[in-house]
């Protein structure tokens, strides 16, 4: 068994990994993609954790976790789709009116 | 037998790669591919960590699910790349430093701050199985649960009306300009 540490340094580097997409890429997909990446590296804490304490609710939590980002990437996808068809772009530099 | 830390290790820097290729791919498709092979990983590591039903469930959920509505609207959009013009020139520099900042105190507060761990103990037969996960699922968590299903039908119409308003609103546009016409 690997120490927990490794796997919460494995964590926050995947954490880094998908904020700094977040803050440098353009494309609004590619920003979405780096907000699931951050939500993985959560669960995989929360899976660390739940085995380390030996307790079922971490597991759970990252069930709900994984409920909520297929939720959140249906409407968030749709809502890409819908400004793609006003804008003709998803460059987030390009999306700076609240009038469509 | 290969030894855990050796597998740990591969499936870190293969983990790593990808989260980086994700980032740095200039067609969308490559990352979202790469970030499909990570999810993958994060499966395997799922197994170690004594966890199967939360790992298939990932390689279900997440790497089989989301990841083709991703590439679905990637391919349906034509954005594979964008042209790539730059506004704020001063901020990829400064967001790389604000990560680099933010590891390092994350790795701070993991490896000085928190002192060691208790290594982790064998853990009971079962755990992190199916079976498990129902139990306190459906006992402890049952609200919750229910609440749930009312979120994902919540995101379904979000969906579709995010959608649909397009078309009807064509519609009625296109109605409008043959009343005008005539």
């Amino acid at each position: 068994m690997v120490p927990i540490e490794y796997y919460l340094g494995l964590s926050a580097i995947l954490f880094t990994i998908g904020a700094v997409g977040v803050l440098i890429r353009r494309n609004a997909i590619i920003i979405f993609m780096s907000v699931e990446l951050m939500l993985n590296s959560a669960n995989l804490l929360f899976v660390a954790f739940a085995r380390l304490h030996e307790s079922m609710n971490g597991q759970i939590f990252v069930f709900f976790v994984m409920a909520v980002a297929a939720a959140e990437v249906a409407v968030g996808l749709a809502l890409i789709v819908a400004i793609f068809h006003t804008k003709r772009s998803i460059d987030v530099d390009e999306i700076h009116l609240l009038k469509g | 037998m290969i030894p855990d830390i050796v597998l740990f290790a591969i499936l870190a820097f293969v983990a790593i790669a990808t989260g980086l290729g994700m980032l740095l791919s200039r067609n969308a498709i490559y990352s979202a591919i790469n970030l499909i092979l990570n999810f993958c990983t994060v499966a395997v590591f799922y197994l170690l960590l004594d966890a199967p039903f939360i790992a298939l469930a990932q390689v279900t959920v997440y790497a089989g699910a989301i990841m083709v509505l991703f590439l679905f609207v990637i391919m349906l959009l034509g954005v594979e790349s964008l042209r790539s013009k730059t506004t704020l020139s001063w901020q990829q520099p400064v967001a790389v430093v604000l990560g680099v900042i933010l590891l390092i105190e994350a790795a701070y507060v993991i490896f000085i701050r928190s002192g060691v761990m208790p290594p982790a103990s064998e853990v009971a037969e079962g755990f992190g199985s199916p079976e498990a996960v129902g139990t306190v699922l459906f006992n402890e968590y049952l609200l919750p649960f229910e609440v749930t299903s009312i979120l994902l039908l919540v995101a379904i119409v979000g969906a579709i009306i995010l959608t649909m308003r397009q078309h009807t609103g064509r519609k009625y546009m296109e109605m409008e300009n043959v009343d005008g016409t005539d």
